[in-house]
Order: structure tokens, then sequence, then C-alpha cells
């Protein structure tokens, strides 16, 4: 293997190739040719690195420096005084004004642990790195009810927002005798504020495909979908190119490994529709048809896509799968809590100083996440609110800042960590506002299934646009509440029964603004 | 036209939402016309109305015909808080459209969108498979601008 004194990590994302990275890339190639340096600097195109500078986005190592918004103009000053003389470009680096490192993101890592570190759409890396071992041992070493027992033991939860036990949804599948099975992975990420599962795949795509393959065979399955957006191009991309590599080695397809089993990935490309993020409304888009929720029971495990038993799990669920196969559940365990084991990905926005993605371990504070993570308030702003969970999530007040992020914690204040995305307001930002866009998103998204969240949701944003022109009253907040709370209680789906969240924390924590606003 | 994109399919219906995307893409008005409807049902042996009431259900669609490139603005709650309303009028005014039209020389057609995934660089909007994020009103007159004189 060749030896590098240096090497250069450049993020490939949709913000980057937008900012023109492929012709930076091309000149930076170049420029260190003709400097003579080509042989001991590595470019490395990678994924996401883990803060969101903006425009180009590279991390130098062995020294761990992050440069953002590069320019083509400033490729001959990064060589001449960085890569020659060791002397880092300071006004193009990420933030030089704090101490605070983004990379310390990266600290506890399971999910994320190959994300900007390799080369996504090269197998080999990913095998150098101990990719497939666990698929291996999944298919060499266990049995499918071991493998079940194992995740069951991990105490791994679904990752997309309800927090499902994953080994107690496999173990409903697993035992059924039936000609053909499925598994569907949800990577149709449409919750406000969450783009997490898109940098896994865009990071990592093969983590995700050695995870599919291992719940394949924990359920009995052949063949797996990925249903996702049509708007996730760059996943798109990645995701067909590590199927195809993998069939070309031989981890997919027909008598894998010589143990008999046989087993293919494809792709299914979404068309829009924030609904299909239920399991049953994907099954139903899968299948060709609007995507209406189904009735349940039965349930997917049960009788899912063509009425087979199918198992739908989230890109993050299952991309912790071959870390718990691999290392065994008791290692799994060692993060998180008691009750919720592992690591969660948060998307942190809003008025932080580092907007970004990280990876902590379950439990952790909100407290923390935002002031050790993404760097604190961003400079002059006070802390108003977060809210945690997208569109279907809550509203938390600073007194709430230390509550443990995690599922069975955030409960205890009817508040829940769903998708893991989490927007920080500053004191300036109206609560009222936020919930208007908010209710507004939630009557375009209904589905129109069932009269309460069709009905629903358009009296929501009728009296939500009411209060917030000055002309509501205190009897319209009220209104909007039991409208809410009928929804919840009546509703076909997760979505109807979604409103309440927002609209209870909101009233509760955030009382004054609404008198304010009604008094005018 | 419409039965060959059609044929590249197997002529199952889990390939209706692809046959449209496809034929979609393909019209230089990116619409799905009643030809293209009567088209597929054909081939697919599935009822129109089945074919609209998955057309009009996802927001990737149109039924009617549009410009020569699609802006999609995020109007979700990260973007919104960005100051997504102010990109929004400063796009309509610069195109002379409202919401959901389409510009009078037939290259833009102004869409609003759910949360396109990449709020980290909010506020955002895609024009056909580009996406352009932390946006200013300054930017947008650039971005179009270019889009423009690119055609």
């Amino acid at each position: 293997m060749k030896f590098f004194r240096t090497h250069v990590l450049i993020g490939i994302s949709e913000t980057s190739l937008n900012a023109g990275v492929q012709n930076f890339i091309k000149f930076l190639r170049q420029e260190l040719a003709i400097a003579d340096l080509s042989e001991e600097i590595n470019i490395l195109e990678t994924g996401p690195l883990g803060f969101f500078g903006k425009g180009i986005c590279v991390t130098v190592y062995p020294e761990n420096i992050n440069y953002s918004d590069l320019k083509i103009e400033d490729i001959p000053e990064l060589i001449d005084e960085h890569f020659l003389k060791g002397r880092p470009v300071k006004r193009l680096l990420l933030d030089s004004g704090s101490k605070f490192s983004p990379k310390f993101n990266y600290e506890t890592r399971i999910v994320l642990r190959n994300s900007g570190i390799i080369d996504p759409e090269n197998i080999d890396e990913y095998i150098g790195a101990g990719g497939y071992e666990a698929w291996e041992k999944a298919l060499t070493q266990m049995q499918p009810a071991d493998i079940v027992n194992e995740v069951k033991a991990s105490g791994l939860r679904g990752r997309g927002g309800a927090g499902f036990p994953t080994g107690v949804k496999w173990s409903f599948t697993a035992p059924l005798d039936a000609p053909q099975k499925y598994v569907v992975i949800n990577a149709d990420e449409g919750e406000p504020g969450t783009f997490k599962d898109r940098l896994i795949m865009e990071g990592d795509p093969h983590q995700l495909l050695e995870g599919i393959m291992i719940a394949a065979r924990a359920v009995g399955a052949t063949k797996a979908w990925i249903y996702i957006r049509g708007e996730y191009k760059l996943c798109i991309e990645r995701l067909l190119h590590a199927i195809k590599q993998c069939r070309e080695y031989g981890i997919l397809g027909t008598n894998i490994f010589e143990s008999g089993f046989d087993l293919d990935i494809d792709i299914k490309v979404g068309a829009g529709a924030y609904v299909c993020g239920e399991e049953t409304a994907l099954i139903e888009s899968l299948e060709g048809n609007r995507g209406n929720p189904r009735w349940k029971p039965p349930f997917p495990g049960v009788k899912g896509l063509w009425q087979c038993p199918t198992v739908v799990n989230n890109v993050e669920t299952l991309a912790n799968v071959p870390f718990i196969i691999k290392n065994g559940a008791e290692a799994f365990k060692k993060f998180g809590t008691p009750e919720c084991t592992g690591t969660k990905v948060y998307t942190l926005l809003g008025d932080v100083a580092h907007p970004g993605l990280c990876e902590i371990d379950m439990g952790t504070t909100l407290r923390t996440i935002i002031n050790d993570y993404a760097g604190g308030m961003k400079q002059g702003f006070k802390f108003k609110a977060a809210l945690v969970g997208g569109a279907a999530g809550v509203f938390l007040p600073d007194r709430l800042l230390d509550v443990k992020m995690d599922f069975s914690s955030l409960n205890q204040y009817a508040a829940v960590l769903g998708s893991g995305a989490i927007m920080v307001m500053n004191e300036h930002q109206s609560i009222v506002d936020i919930l208007w866009s908010i209710l507004r998103f939630f009557r375009h998204e209904s589905c129109g299934k069932c009269a309460p969240c069709r009905n629903g949701t358009q009296q929501l944003y009728k009296l939500i646009t009411k209060i917030k022109s000055g002309n509501g009253s205190m009897d319209d907040v009220e209104m909007m509440q039991t409208i809410a709370e009928t929804m919840l209680n009546t509703s076909f789906c997760a979505l109807g029964q979604s409103p309440i969240m927002a609209i209870r924390s909101a009233i509760e924590n955030f009382k004054d603004e609404f008198i304010e606003i009604t008094k005018k | 036209m419409y039965k060959e994109i059609c044929s590249k399919y197997e002529a199952t219906k889990d390939n209706l939402i692809y046959i449209l995307h496809d034929i979609q893409d393909t019209h230089p008005q990116h619409y799905i016309s009643d030809e293209a409807v009567t088209a597929i049902s054909e081939y697919l042996s599935i009822p129109p109305n089945h074919i609209y009431g998955v057309l009009t259900f996802y927001t990737m669609y149109s039924t009617k015909p549009r410009g020569k490139n699609i802006i999609r603005l995020c109007e979700s709650p990260p973007c919104y808080i960005k100051g997504s309303e102010n990109i929004l009028r400063k796009l309509k005014v610069l195109l002379g459209v409202d919401t959901g039209e389409t510009s009078k020389d037939g290259q833009f057609t102004l869409e609003l969108c759910a949360c396109l995934g990449v709020c980290g660089n909010a506020p955002v909007m895609m024009i056909n498979d580009n996406v352009y994020g932390d946006l200013t009103e300054e930017k947008v007159v650039e971005i179009i601008e270019k889009v423009r004189r690119g055609n």
C-alpha cells in the first residue's frame, strides 16, 4: 500500500456538488501534480464530513483541520502554505475564531463510523474497514433465530420515530411459513428538519446494505426493496453503484458464500408524499397505488407487500445492525441507557453555532447536545425553544433542557425523540409563526383518506392563520387543542395523530405568546 | 412515444410510478397528458381513474404543462424560519408568476414543496435536479440568470 503523508478528505454532497466540487478536485489534482506532491498527498472523495460549512468543505489529516467554503482560487495558497509549509490557511478555516472543533461530533460512532473517512463508492474500502464481516458471520455461523435473538438482546429500537424494538418486529415475521417474504427499507425521509438517512446513505451506503442483508437472513426474505425519495439523487446513485459492486463480489445473488441463501436488493423511487413514511402507506406506494395507509391489523410483518410478510425498517435502524452482529449485543448495550441502548444520529439546525449532524449516546441531555456538539448558541442569540422531532415533534423550552434524549425519558414529558431533528430557535422567533408553518405542512401532507385528518388539518390551519394575523381569541387557541385532540383519538394513522404534539407543547410552554397575540 | 416508454418496463402495476416519472421527465413540458394516461392504462391494463388517483396524489407529478425548468422551493419549517417567504416573494417578482404558474417565456415554473432534506443549508430550492442552498435574494437573482443563460 502506498503511504501518503497527508490525506485530504473532500465532502461530496448535494451542497458541494452545487458549489462545483468536481472542478475543484480536478484543479487540485492538477496543481498537486505540478507541485510534485501527487505521491505525498492523497485526495479522497468521501461523504459528508460531519460539519456544515458552506460550499466545498475539506478535512486535512493527520492535522484534523477543517476548511469550508473553498474556491478554486484558494488552491494555490492551500498548497503553498499548508501542504508545503505546513501552515494552515487561517482565513479559510471553518470558524477560525472558536476553539470548538466540530469533529467532536463523532465522539460516539456506530452508524457514522466510516462516514467522511472512507470512499463510499469503493467497496474495498468498506471491506478494509471491517465491512461485510457481520454478514459473513450471520450467514455462515448463525441461524436466523440467533440473529433475531441477538438483535432483541441488544435492545435496538426503531430509529424512524416510533421506537419499536427491532428484534421484536423481526420475531413476528421470522417464524412465518410463507413462499415469499420481503424486507422494505424506509428511506423516504420526509420529516422536516431531518436528513440523517440521506447522510448515512451518502456517506456509507454499504453499511446500510449489510444491515439489510442481515435483516433479510434473520426473517427469511429473499428480496429487499429500498424505498427512497426521488429528491435524493446522490443517494440513489451511490446505492445503485454499491448494489452493483455487491453483485459482482458475490455478496448478493444466489447461494451467497456457499450458504444456499439467495438475496437481491433493489431500489424503488418515491414521488413525494410525507405520508409514505407510514409503513403501510409506503407499501401501498410500492405496489403502484396512492400512498394511503392500510388498516392494521394485519400488520405488515404478517401481511405486507403483495400480501406477503414484510419487515419495514428505517435506514438508521438497519445501519446499526452490522455492529450488533459483529460485536455482539453486549458491546452495543455499552452505549446509551439501559432502556434505550445505542446511539442516535441527530440533525442540529437553527440558531446554533455549528449546525450539522452528530451521533451521540442515547440519553444525552439536550443541553449537552446543544452546548458540546453544536458549539452552543450562535453568538448574540439566546435560547428560546427547540423543536425536537420535526413537524411531528414538540417544542421544548429551556426548563426542559436537561431532559435526557431517549424514547422513554421524553415520553414522560409527552415529548418524542422522533426522527432526531433538533431545530433551535432564538428569543426573537415567534412560536405562533413556527406553529403556523407546521400546521400548513400538515394541511398539505394529509392524504385525505380519513375525515378527522382531512378536515382537521384544514381547520387547524384556518385557526392558526387567524391567530397569527392577530384576529384570533383564546377560544380559537382552545379550539385548536380540542380539534387536535379529537384527531389524536380518531385519525387513521400517525399523521393525523401528530399535530397535537406541537400544538400542545406550544400552548403549554409559551402560553404568554398566545395571550399576547390574541389581545391585539 | 408513450408506448415506447411504457415498453421499457414490465407491465405490472408497481411500475406505474416509474413509468409516470419517465414520461414526465421525457416530455418537454414536464407533465402527464391525457394521451399519456390512456397509453399507460392500455399498457398496464388498469383503469385511467387509478392512474389519475396516483398522479394527483404525489407532489412530483403534474397534469398541467409546465416550463422548461421547474423550481421547487421548500416551505417547511426549517426553511420557513430562515426566510423562505422572502425568497418566494423575490422569485415571484423575478419571474412575474404566482405559485404554480409558468413564466411567459415558458422557461420557469414556480412550485412549493415540502422538506428536501437539505435543511443544513436552509433556505433551499431545487431547479430540476440541482439543489441550491443558503439562498439569499441576491443569490436567487444570480441563479435564475445562470439557469436562463444555460438555456
